[in-house]
């Protein structure tokens, strides 16, 4: 995949160069995706394992010479027809994986507010109404306890809905709904009725978007027995497990996140979807495994450029599944590196990466060398102020600085 | 039935409770005729009285009832609201109702079921008068107190008893309890331990009935919704919220205030600025409806036009019932607060006792006939406990099922496999 990243907040949000690229041809760190069916499957699942299909000292040479990151603009930018998939953007792939989950299941509809005729604020359901009506694609009034609650009744009935909050932290105001209902409804009422909703909508620190509105919900939800959730951060993932969601019959909270709507990526043409379970193995290495998910991915991969050109050798798995964690692939990994660090965008206190360290040191605790380290936010509202947000969020620097303290 | 609409008496006044020392007037003169509005003399008398309904009428009631009413007289006098199957069949499901929740109340105390138990008595004839007359599609949706909707609405009294008790027979296997039933053969959608949070879920119901009619052409589906949820409820923010969107969307719902008076231990005049519920529902574009809820028949009248509104497609009708609880909020409320002279003023409108009146005024059926429900009520009602009793208790097992429809959702363990697929995971001790 060629992910060239567009748009100001985008291009912004990766601190220094915008000419970033990451070419999947280059062989690096790119996933190399197999394509594996598994147990019971009727649909090709995608599983990123991560092999390298190179031999260790051509890996080496190549280190060596060039950046981690291989930016050949030249050949990574040039959408040739000649290549297989077709390019979209972040947003347009969550729209495409919806309209086609739409076009397949009549059952599957749309609620939220300015979903419908305006398209949706960040366009994810742009044309939708057009196509499908009104009632399909339905804009609801300003109510997300009751609206969220609506699209929970319409499920355990027997239809799919697609519940958007406008921005996650909106779901706050839905928690009633999601906790009491959305995730123990199955259980209590014994097995006889599924929720197959999907809930999602954009979260996470934006552009200097103030406190309410840069908020990291995956913290509060994750004790909620009952719900699955996970967070996209490619457009290749992020059309892959939007359809996994609505296909799945669990309650599935998508996260999305506010600066990531604009990356660009070449995804394929054919119908594809992301296991909700898995991790993504971006890249593969020796000798620390980075554990991340959503926008810090991309932090994470501007720092592994500095550290491979320091000469370390790191492993970047974007975990995705937030709830409940892969930790198959996390393990293998703490198996192979002996190190770990864990970088997110949630805060210190009762984040994701406070239930992951607890995970791994349960699990793993006797193939750790060191501490687990984790970088998550600072236990502050979002200032607007740019500079203070900068410090608020984990950035590159800090990354390397806390690699190269685990690696002592 | 131009009873439901009218203010006869004030009958339909709720009680005041303000200041008990001033309560001079009774509502009901106990010397007065039997305020059970299916006698004949009453109908007529109320018809005359078609001034008081039109003024009534302009609040936004629903309006096409008393028009039935003005044709009905017009033919054969005297008629009589129900025949005798209905007559019967609104009696044993009340007496089910009250029986059912009286030998709930006797196993609490027996330790046989626990937590929280919100019991119906009193409030029968909202049950039967509206639950009666839905088809098995329909859905129900209540609160926690929600034993008597579930029986209304064709839960076996069996699956209902063992819930209590915990008992994997249960109607959602011991997981849910009291305040969660839920039955998706009979679609009584639960069953929810807070206020206010079924009626999205109410209105999901109907939005997918209606979604299914014009979505998916599903012609024929007209589905309908009952919500039912008290007077605390009313103040609630998603009470409104839902009242606004059915009446955007014209979903076929019907929304049940049980108003009786009291939550917990907060009067309704202490808690709502306008206590005058059915008010509300003009303010939002439908129909709002007072009736007496402790008159079975009235309330049938009320709920066959309300129901049969929404099947047509027109729309919400926010129905508000005026009714009492014989017992405190839950068996565990010492229900100290509540002035005895108002509960003897509710006591002497018993529905039960009312409706068997009426049967045997109006020579639908005698006393044998009512005793020999009674008793087979009881009958069933042991059998019921006997059944729950004998049920055995939830594995351990268990406590892992039905968590996830796709029970994928716990992951994959670090060996590597979906957690689900270890064959040790349901027993217990599987690591998750």
């Amino acid at each position: 995949m060629a992910v060239i990243f567009q748009g100001v907040g985008a291009a912004a949000a990766l601190a220094s160069s915008p000419s970033n690229s990451f070419d999947s041809n280059k062989s690096v760190f790119a996933p190399r995706r197999s394509f594996s069916v598994r147990k019971g499957a009727s649909f090709a699942v995608v599983r990123s394992d991560g092999t390298v299909n190179l031999n260790p000292k051509d890996r080496r040479a190549q280190l060596l010479i060039s950046n981690a990151v291989a930016t050949k603009a030249d050949s990574a930018a040039a959408s040739s027809s000649s290549k297989p998939g077709h390019e979209l953007l972040l947003f347009e792939a969550l729209l495409e994986g919806l309209e086609e989950e739409m076009e397949r299941d009549p059952h599957v509809c749309v609620m939220g507010e300015d979903v419908g005729h305006y398209g949706g604020s960040y366009k994810v359901t742009k044309g939708l109404a057009k196509k499908f009506g009104d009632l399909r694609v339905l804009d609801t009034p300003i109510a997300e306890n009751s609206f969220t609650g609506m699209g929970i009744g319409a499920a355990m009935t027997g239809l799919r809905p697609v519940v958007e909050g406008m921005n996650m932290g909106f779901l706050l105001l839905a928690f009633n709904q999601i906790s009491n209902n959305c995730g123990m409804l199955h259980y209590t009422s014994g097995g006889q009725f599924t929720i197959p909703i999907v809930i999602r909508g954009p979260g996470g620190v934006g552009r200097q978007l103030g406190a309410e509105h840069s908020q990291r919900l995956e913290s509060y939800f994750q004790s909620i027995p009952g719900i699955q959730m996970v967070a996209c951060s490619t457009p290749y993932n992020a059309k892959g497990l939007m359809k996994a969601a609505i296909r799945s019959e669990n309650p599935v909270i998508l996260f999305e996140h506010v600066l990531l709507y604009n990356l660009k990526e070449r995804i394929p043409d054919e119908d594809y979807i992301c296991n909700l379970e898995e991790a993504e193995m971006v890249r593969p290495g020796e000798h620390v495994t980075i554990l991340t998910y959503s926008r810090m991915r991309y932090h994470v991969m501007q720092a592994a450029k500095t550290l491979v050109n320091k000469g370390y050798d790191p492993e970047v798995i974007d975990i995705r599944s937030l709830k409940p964690f892969d930790l198959f692939t996390i393990g293998n990994s703490v198996k192979k590196t002996h190190r770990v660090l864990i970088v997110e965008e949630c805060m210190r206190t009762g984040g994701i990466g406070a239930s992951l360290t607890a995970a791994i040191t349960e699990n793993f605790n006797d193939y750790l060398d060191a501490p687990i380290m984790c970088l998550s936010s600072q236990d502050v509202p979002t200032p607007y102020a740019g500079t203070l947000e900068e410090v608020t969020v984990v950035q590159p620097a800090q990354i390397v600085t806390a690699v190269e303290q685990l690696c002592q | 039935m131009a009873t439901a609409f009218s203010a006869p008496k004030l009958a339909a006044q709720p009680f005041n409770t303000i200041s008990p020392t001033s309560q001079h007037k009774p509502l009901i003169s106990p010397t007065a005729a039997s305020p059970f509005l299916g006698s004949t003399r009453k109908l007529l008398r109320l018809s005359s009285s078609s001034q008081l309904n039109l003024r009534r009428r302009s609040s936004g009631s629903v309006f096409a009832v008393s028009d039935i009413v003005k044709e009905k007289k017009s033919t054969s006098i005297p008629s009589l609201l129900i025949t005798k199957e209905e007559g019967l069949e609104l009696y044993e499901d009340m007496v089910l109702g009250r029986a059912f929740e009286d030998m709930c109340a006797q196993m609490y105390y027996r330790g046989k079921m626990f937590g929280f138990v919100h019991l119906y008595n009193g409030q029968e004839a909202i049950s039967t008068g509206f639950i009666k007359l839905l088809k098995q599609q329909d859905s129900v949706v209540s609160t926690y107190r929600d034993h008597v909707h579930a029986l209304s609405k064709g839960v076996p009294a069996r699956a209902v008893m063992s819930e209590l008790f915990g008992k994997t027979t249960g109607c959602c296997r011991g997981q849910g309890g009291s305040m969660h039933m839920f039955s998706s053969e009979h679609n009584l959608i639960g069953g929810f331990a807070f206020i206010g949070e079924g009626i999205p879920v109410a209105t999901g119901a109907a939005f997918s009935s209606k979604y299914r009619r014009e979505v998916l052409k599903e012609a024929d589906c007209d589905h309908v919704t009952l919500a039912f949820f008290g007077d605390g409820t009313c103040n609630n923010g998603q009470f409104f919220e839902c009242l606004n969107m059915a009446a955007l969307w014209k979903l076929p719902i019907v929304f049940v205030v049980e108003n009786n008076l009291w939550a917990i231990g907060m009067s309704h005049l202490r808690a709502t600025s306008d206590p005058q519920i059915y008010k509300k529902g003009p303010a939002f574009g439908m129909p709002g409806v007072h009736v007496d809820g402790m008159d079975v028949l009235k309330v049938r009248e009320v709920a066959k036009e309300a129901i049969a509104r929404a099947r047509r497609g027109e729309g919400p009708t926010l129905v508000e019932c005026e009714t009492y609880r014989f017992r405190g909020h839950s068996l565990a409320d010492p229900d100290e607060l509540r002035d005895p002279t108002e509960k003897a003023h509710y006591a002497a409108r018993d529905p039960i006792t009312a409706l068997k009146k009426y049967l045997i005024e109006n020579n639908l059926s005698g006393e044998a006939e009512l005793k020999a429900i009674d008793k087979k009520i009881d009958e069933l009602l042991e059998d019921a406990v006997e059944f729950a009793d004998e049920s055995p208790l939830p594995p351990r097992s268990q406590l892992l099922e039905n968590v996830f429809a796709d029970p994928k959702g716990f992951g994959i363990g670090p060996d590597g496999r979906y957690r689900c697929e270890d064959p040790k995971f349901t027993e217990g001790t599987a690591h998750v």
